[in-house]
């Protein structure tokens, strides 16, 4: 019934390096228990870069966090699902072993670089610490190894700024460094959360372009979250976009900027300002994201969709299958993916 | 600048940010909720209100959490008995705790003398519950007058910077430098006492720099936050800033640090009446009765036992309720 | 509403002249010394017309967020003049400064911080009326109060409660309702929705909109968002470093940008659009944004700049109409702080 129920039962077949299935997250807050995952599926292969596009509270890091394992226990709670990577479920393997996995083969990139790095040590130790750790090298070659990273990522003079520390590189350069650092030790699969959110608009662009060649490169596997239709045109191959811990929509992406086919896609895309078009006035999605701890019955867009009908109200949405590689959780797709947007 | 986007996590990520899924808002509102009349042009849906609740501030918030809070309640109580008999404690015993009979020095517990009798004969339980009175008395007026003092001072230096600041910075190291209890004893050795007042202004008089750096960091904080800028704006004045933006804002580490002050200030009447310095007799004082129970504490340990555990209590109770309340009041969780 | 704005607009509210703000550094506790001085704002000059969106755009550290707290007046300049209806309110104090005071007023950026948390909606709204009584009698005051309410687009019955009730859009919109309290001629925006999430963020941009209609404000607009600031304006002005490098009608700027700077900016905005990835002509800068404490010589931008020659290090710029331009008709005639000025269409379909 849903456009991931065609999959093979091996998940490690075809070069799916992650494959996330019906993931479900709780936060039990002094206020009541927020659904923040709802059953969220969706798989990652080697070579490509999967987009999940959201807003704030849409669970889209939350998910990363729970692949990672590096939820916040209490309040967060994974109540559900499992995440394959390459085959054997993270969520049933011990403390130790998922360590390393997330040290070696699986990496993230966090939005704030500044507080992720050690302020007291300086970067070409912290990065040498991974071979260190990893790798068993001895401090001076571990150093080297820094170095070499640093130039990869194009910091200028790498060499002679392996001593320096995280205050001194400025907001970019420290970004690039948390890619260094996420490269080390040539892992399958990079998670980014937002890289480049708190960056200047030309130094984003160094940055995703880094990380994009990079990925080519290195061929990994990239999961890329983000609030930014801009970003997520510009570098990923497939899109999911989420919405009160669920997915809504997948689709490839020009399939999706193309037509898409669910009315949230559409609301956002047509909400956003453009760069190179005047004039119209912005269309607004009515109303607000949900509270997680109390999700509406039916489809959870349907307070704010303008092409609700009695039975969004009452009855979920499945993920229906649209296309090949297509899936969308409305009711009325076809419908949607029909119409014409008032904006080409 | 950009900004960078609110994560997403449930972690409390900044002061005074909730946590966006307990936040007081449902989507569509419940059918009562109507929806923005007028208001021309207006995105549909944009008057989705906040809905289900009263308007409920933040004080209000953090009495809600601490009336449910069992370290609160406990310490209380605890906190609110020791009021009642240091204002009443005739409620607790008829016994005069001046009225001693010397035959009966050092006598264990008997009908209508629960703890016993003292080394002058005095009714130990008499003796305990008029002690609360002194303590009490000094715990709270030092604290009052130390938070008032410093809060006030603190305050302003945060506010105006500059010299005034730098001096009262200054003149507070020079307080912190001051051991508690060694100034205790030359201070109140110079000035004749016996009765709480002196007590009580030494305290002040030692203790309100600690405060005064509590209001001044959390004035500096405030400052700093759009809100103030936004009054600013507007054109408000220093004294408006001050009492409607600032002292609002800043109170919260004040009162926190003066009720776990409060305990330590009870603590350190005590130690200075123990000394002999502090309270002397007549004043009936756990400080005075501890020393005297400590010199015959193998004859007749009970004299020891209950001021001393009366004395403990009342701080524990103080620095309990202290904590208590910081949880409630701390921005980071809400 | 903006092509039509332009026949609209009408005289010029404010002014500004060779603005700047220098902060000094200085070193030592007692014994202050000036060892130089932040840059911070450095001739800045600009005119605004009733009716007018003039966006003002720029990356982190350029200074645009000082030109606002310099524009309402949270800051003083270290010199030139911000002429308000002709009156250098630089020059005003107390209660001159405060009358000018009402008429500019601000919107700020996170609507998490910039409301107090431990007034009501009703205080906040109706703090404006407190500081300048004369404005509203006391009587009238929550009857105001609640229309300001209602023309922001919440529910007046919500007086009563506090900022943490409401979600991120509802607090910026009680945030414009303050500023909208004093009926200012104009308002200065600094990053008035770049906290929100997408789906909000147009609905407050649409509020601005039609506030701006209805109350027939201007606006200075600072944004880092370079399409939200097309949206919005009218004029554009490019910031780099304390200077404004490039100043023209919306389209002039986005569509036919001549500063190295402003196409570089341009050109690196991701355009959601996956069809646009490969036809975009992308200007990738090198190195990082200079401290303002230590400027470069001549043009500030010339550290960046792959057009940058020997001129560019001993001759600053000046913000005109650029040489080779003065002939020109047409969107490419505006001006731009370049010595080397070209037209290059950098925005895909621009």
């Amino acid at each position: 019934m849903t456009a991931e129920g065609t999959r093979q039962e091996d998940g490690s077949g075809g070069g799916v390096l992650l494959d996330v299935r019906e993931l479900k997250v709780e936060f039990r807050t002094r206020d009541g228990v927020a659904h923040a995952v709802n059953g969220v599926n969706y798989r990652v292969s080697a070579g490509e870069t999967l987009a999940v596009l959201g807003e704030s509270g849409s669970g889209k890091s939350v998910t990363a966090q729970a692949v990672l394992g590096i939820l916040d226990t209490p309040p967060g709670h994974v109540t559900g699902g499992e995440i394959l990577f390459h085959g054997r479920d993270l969520l049933r393997m011990g403390a130790e072993e998922r360590r390393r996995i997330r040290g070696t083969r699986l990496a993230m990139i966090f939005q704030d670089a500044l507080s992720a790095l050690n302020p007291v040590l300086s970067v070409g130790t912290q990065l040498g610490e991974m071979f260190e750790v990893h790798r068993g090298m001895s401090r001076k070659e571990a150093r080297g190894c820094a170095a070499e990273l640093m130039d990869r990522v194009r910091i200028p003079a790498a060499r002679s700024r392996v001593g320096d520390y995280p205050h001194q590189f400025s907001g970019g350069m420290r970004q690039r460094i948390m890619i260094a650092m996420a490269l080390a030790l040539g892992p399958d699969l990079i998670i980014a959360d937002e890289p480049t959110t708190a960056l200047d608009v030309t130094v984003q662009a160094q940055v995703m372009d880094l990380l994009a060649e990079l990925r080519r490169e290195y061929a990994m596997g990239l999961v890329l979250i983000t609030h930014d239709l801009g970003v997520v045109a510009d570098v990923a191959d497939r899109i999911a976009v989420m919405y009160a811990g669920r997915i809504v929509e997948t689709a490839p992406v020009h399939d999706l900027y193309r037509a898409p086919a669910h009315p949230y896609t559409r609301g956002l895309l047509d909400s956003i300002p453009r760069l190179d078009q005047k004039g119209r006035e912005l269309y607004a999605i009515k109303g607000l994201p949900p509270s997680l701890t109390a999700i509406p019955p039916g489809c959870p867009f349907h307070p704010r969709c303008p092409k609700a009908q009695d039975v969004c109200r009452t009855d979920r949405p499945p993920l229906y299958d649209v296309a090949p590689g297509r899936a969308s959780a409305c009711h009325f797709w076809e419908e949607t993916i029909s119409e014409r947007g008032d904006r080409r | 600048m950009p900004e960078p986007e609110r994560p997403e996590s449930f972690q409390p990520s900044g002061v005074g940010t909730p946590l966006p899924a307990v936040e007081a808002e449902t989507v569509g509102g419940p059918g009562g909720t109507p929806e923005v009349p007028g208001a021309p042009g207006a995105p549909q849906g944009a008057g989705v209100q906040p809905a289900g609740g009263r308007a409920r501030s933040l004080w209000s918030d953090a009495w809600h959490d601490l009336r449910r809070n069992p370290v609160f309640v406990v310490s209380g109580l605890l906190i609110l008995f020791f009021l009642l008999i240091a204002v009443r404690p005739s409620l607790l015993t008829s016994t005069d705790p001046l009225d001693c009979d010397i035959t009966l020095s050092q006598e264990g517990a008997r009908s209508g003398h629960p703890f016993g009798f003292d080394t002058q004969g005095c009714d130990v339980f008499a003796r305990t519950v008029y002690g609360a009175r002194a303590s009490v008395t000094v715990g709270v007026c030092a604290t009052a007058g130390a938070a008032l003092l410093g809060g006030v001072l603190g305050g302003l230096a945060g506010f105006f910077g500059g010299w005034w600041d730098a001096l009262l910075s200054r003149v507070a190291d020079m307080f912190f430098a001051i051991p508690m209890l060694l100034g205790g004893l030359v201070f109140l050795s110079v000035v004749p006492s016996g009765s709480v007042w002196p007590v009580v202004g030494f305290i002040v008089l030692l203790g309100w720099p600690q405060l005064a750096r509590i209001a001044r960091g959390s004035v500096l904080t405030v400052k700093q936050a759009d809100f103030v800028q936004a009054a600013r704006a507007l054109g408000a004045g220093n004294t408006r800033l001050l009492l409607r933006h600032l002292a609002p804002n800043a109170v919260a580490p004040v009162i926190v640090v003066a009720t776990i002050a409060l305990g330590t200030y009870i603590a350190l009447e005590a130690t200075l009446s123990y000394l002999g310095v502090g309270l002397k007799p007549p004043t009936v004082s756990w400080g005075i009765d501890i020393s005297e129970a400590s010199k015959q504490i193998r004859n007749a340990p009970h004299m020891l036992l209950w001021p001393a555990g009366a004395l403990s209590l009342t701080v524990l109770a103080f620095i309990m309720l202290g904590d208590a309340v910081r949880d409630a009041l701390d921005p980071k969780l809400r | 509403m903006n092509a039509e704005a332009a026949g609209r607009v009408g005289e010029t509210v404010l002014d500004v002249r060779d603005l700047a703000k220098h902060y000094p550094l200085t070193r030592g506790v007692v014994l202050r010394k000036q060892v130089g001085s932040v840059k911070a704002v450095d001739t800045v000059s600009f005119a605004l017309r009733k009716g007018e969106t003039l966006g003002i755009v720029g990356e982190s550290g350029c200074g645009k967020s000082t030109v606002a707290k310099l524009l309402v007046g949270l800051e003083k300049p270290s010199g030139g003049q911000i002429l308000y209806r002709g009156e250098d309110i630089t020059r005003l104090s107390g209660r001159a400064l405060k009358a000018v005071r009402r008429n500019i007023q601000m919107v700020f950026q996170d609507p998490y911080t910039s409301l107090n948390p431990r007034m009501t909606v009703g205080d906040i709204i109706g703090e404006p009326y407190d500081i300048h009584p004369e404005v509203a009698p006391k009587g009238d005051r929550r009857r105001k109060v609640q229309e300001l309410l209602d023309v922001v687009g919440l529910n007046p019955e919500y007086i009563n409660r506090y900022p943490h009730q409401f979600s991120g859009g509802q607090r910026q919109r009680i945030g414009i309702a303050r500023g909208l309290a004093l009926r200012p001629e104009v308002i200065v925006a600094d990053e008035p929705v770049s906290a929100l999430d997408v789906s909000v963020q147009a609905q407050v941009v649409n509020l601005l909109e039609r506030l701006q209609d209805e109350f027939d404000l201007s606006y200075v607009f600072i944004a880092h968002d370079l399409s939200v600031v097309r949206h919005i304006s009218d004029r554009v002005a490019v910031m780099y470093l304390g200077r404004f490098a490039e100043v023209g009608t919306e389209d002039e700027i986005y569509g036919h940008p001549t500063h190295p700077y402003t196409q570089a900016l341009l050109s690196a905005v991701p355009v959601p659009d996956p069809e646009a990835r490969d036809r975009r002509d992308r200007i990738l800068l090198s190195g990082d944004v200079p401290s303002p404490a230590d400027p470069p010589s001549g043009c500030r931008f010339r550290t960046r700049c792959w057009k940058a020659r020997e001129r560019c290090a001993l001759e600053v710029p000046p913000l005109d109409v650029p040489e080779g331009f003065e002939g020109v008709a047409g969107p490419a005639r505006h001006a731009s702080a370049c010595h080397f000025a070209e037209e290059r269409q950098v925005v895909p379909g621009g």
